[in-house]
């Protein structure tokens, strides 16, 4: 049974649809990312989604039921957000941010039970903001904010979490300590995530299907397996073949052409040194002799103007 | 919590005191046994019982609402604009419901009619609504919660002209009346007044009270808003047409006062550090309440027998608390 679904959903703002018939599904414990460029529409599908923004056409089903016929506070019992935007909630500390997360579950004032607050904790160590408790929200840093606003969706106890970019801005530490929580909601929790990411070394470690978003259209669905081959990224993000390596993830600067004035013989962790500091003083090069299993093969095709190899 | 129940206690202290005050104290003193024993024994009809009766309670008492209405209002649109500066006054509201109270009054004193308590409330919630109509009709076009504010001060602008317009050229003497009645004064309250005032903002204030779950909500903006289940549109209109009434209450009865509700839900914030719904509303209904009962004792007590306009104290004593304000939120120590 699929936790969420969109069948031939159009997004967009007012009515002309910015992407058209988008159809993908994702299932219990599945995390599934949305890649893409820039203003390729990755933000809009994932507002249509949440009912931000309603659909210009197609249908989205969360639980297999149309969300137009769900009620806002039923959406709230079934899929909570972290979307991008800067938030500056006055006077109120992180827990009070995390504790909005049981809202859909409280009375008629609002106020929290003890379970409701030890939800709350339990999400905070979850992601490891236990210590940012009693900070005021607004004080803390981007990557805080982020783990609190995780905690935040977390505890409102929703099979579905729907993240906008929630690496945006934070550094490799705060990167990798979202990625581990959303392993463990997904995998230890069964919880469905569905997410548009920037970084594809993340995208291609934690998503078990990735949609590509190429602005017109959803132009690829598959497994990382699948997406980290070929010319797909390439061709997604526009870039040339040679700038981007898919078995590695390397990515690397336009080549310097010219004739080659420096030849690097050999290949290994040493040769690609070489090769970043020529390539950073723009002096074109040539290299060899690699096997084109050589850690410094891809680097060397990337960038040398001649490259001699042999299988 | 612990301080925010500290913070309501401390604010009731000060409700008994200034309401005390405001009885007290005035051209004529009383002392406080006296006034005891003029409320106990009202049987005694002398000059001191009229005073008191018919004079300072209603004026207390209105003084009180209306102030304690005045803030909550205040607080319902600064979380509605997401703009600390966002008030009945600021964005025109009040000026709104200043033209509509005094275009009704002038023509029904054309008509040789005097104008009900209640015909001025709805004229003046008329009023509140155009002009609050204006600033939501310029919302949805612009997304700047700024530039709307902005755009309230001008409408209050323009309404204000408009009014001393027709006051200039509407030449009856009665038109005194309401030059006075246009600059904020809470002289001349009547029981029937106090009566019809209390029942509009207490029911104003309640259902501020019990909407102040969905309000903490939309305190984290909108997406968050609706992802935790708040109906947004309905929310949004319930807290326009709440505040809106709530102000036009007051500039019925009072006349259009100044800075009360911006400043005092600040105030409050940093008595209580906090800016949950639920503690604040009620704070924000008290201390509205002890400021504007000090500030009208102020009005009366300085230049006696001659008064100040309301506005006028307010302004004096709130302006450094709105600036004092702001300077800190821009060093992010707020």
């Amino acid at each position: 049974m699929s936790k969420i679904e969109a069948k031939k959903l159009s997004v967009g703002y007012g009515k002309t649809p910015l992407l058209a018939e988008i159809s993908f599904q994702a299932l219990k414990g599945q995390v599934v990312t949305l890649i893409g460029p820039n203003g390729a529409g990755k933000s809009t599908i994932l507002k249509t989604l949440i009912k931000q923004l309603s659909p210009v056409g197609g249908t989205v089903y969360v639980d297999e039921k149309n969300v137009a016929n769900l009620s806002e506070k039923e959406m709230a019992k079934k899929l909570s957000v972290v979307m991008t935007g800067r938030l500056k909630p006055e006077l109120m500390t992180c827990k009070d941010v995390v504790a909005t997360g049981r809202y859909p579950y409280t009375g008629r004032l609002g106020i929290l039970s003890k379970e409701d607050w030890e939800a709350v904790e339990t999400a905070m160590e979850m992601v490891h903001a236990e210590e940012t408790a009693q900070r005021y929200f607004h004080q803390i840093s981007d990557g805080q904010k982020q783990r609190v606003l995780l905690a935040r969706a977390i505890c409102q106890e929703t099979d579905l979490l729907v993240l906008d970019e929630p690496t945006s801005y934070l550094d490799i530490r705060y990167k990798l300590d979202i990625m581990e929580s959303i392993r463990r909601l997904a995998k230890e929790k069964g919880r469905t995530v569905v997410m548009s990411l920037h970084e594809l070394d993340l995208a291609r470690m934690i998503s078990d299907t990735i949609l590509c978003v190429d602005g017109e259209k959803i132009s690829k669905i598959g497994t990382p397996e699948e997406i980290f081959q070929g010319n797909v990224i390439q061709e997604l993000y526009h870039i040339k073949s040679e700038n981007f390596d898919a078995i590695t993830g390397g990515v690397y600067m336009e080549r310097i052409k010219g004739t080659p004035k420096v030849f690097v013989i050999g290949g290994g962790r040493e040769s690609l040194s070489v090769y970043s500091f020529l390539a950073r003083q723009q002096i074109p090069y040539g290299a060899g002799m690699l096997w084109e299993n050589d850690v410094a093969y891809a680097g060397a095709k990337a960038t040398a103007v001649t490259v001699l190899s042999q299988r | 919590m612990k301080r925010g129940m500290l913070s309501v206690a401390g604010l009731m202290i000060l409700l008994a005191i200034s309401t005390i005050a405001g009885v007290c104290l005035g051209s004529v003193d009383l002392s406080f046994s006296q006034v005891l024993s003029i409320v106990f024994h009202p049987e005694v009809e002398d000059t001191a019982y009229h005073i008191l009766w018919d004079i300072r309670i209603p004026r207390v008492l209105a003084a009180l609402l209306l102030g304690g209405g005045l803030s909550v209002s205040g607080f319902l649109l600064q979380t509605f604009f997401q703009n600390p500066i966002a008030g009945p006054y600021v964005l025109g509201i009040s000026s709104g419901a200043k033209l509509t109270v005094a275009l009704v009054m002038i023509f029904l004193l054309g008509q040789g009619m005097v104008i009900s308590s209640f015909g001025m409330v709805a004229a003046a919630f008329a009023g509140a609504m155009l002009a609050m109509g204006f600033v939501l009709v310029l919302s949805f076009r612009v997304q700047n919660m700024s530039f709307l504010v902005v755009c309230g001060i001008m409408i209050g602008y323009i309404c204000s002209a408009i009014t001393d317009f027709l006051v200039t050229f509407a030449a009856d003497s009665n038109i005194v009346n309401l030059h006075n009645w246009s600059k904020g004064s809470f002289s001349g309250m009547s029981w029937e007044n106090v009566r019809l005032m209390s029942i509009l903002i207490l029911a104003g204030v309640v259902c501020a009270f019990l909407l102040s779950k969905p309000i903490s909500a939309y305190q984290l903006g909108e997406t968050y808003a609706r992802n935790m289940g708040v109906n947004i549109t309905r929310l949004r209109v319930i807290l326009i047409l709440l505040s809106s009434l709530l102000s036009a209450c007051v500039t019925a009865f009072a006349g259009p006062i100044s800075f009360v509700g911006i400043a005092v839900p600040h105030l409050m914030k940093s008595l209580t550090k906090s800016a949950k719904p639920l503690l604040l509303i009620p704070c924000c209904f008290v201390g509205g309440a002890v400021i504007t009962i000090l500030c009208d004792t102020v009005a009366r007590l300085v230049f006696a027998p001659t008064e100040l306009s309301i506005s006028s104290v307010t302004a004096i004593f709130l302006v450094p608390v709105v600036i004092t304000m702001m300077v800190k939120k821009q060093r992010g120590s707020l």
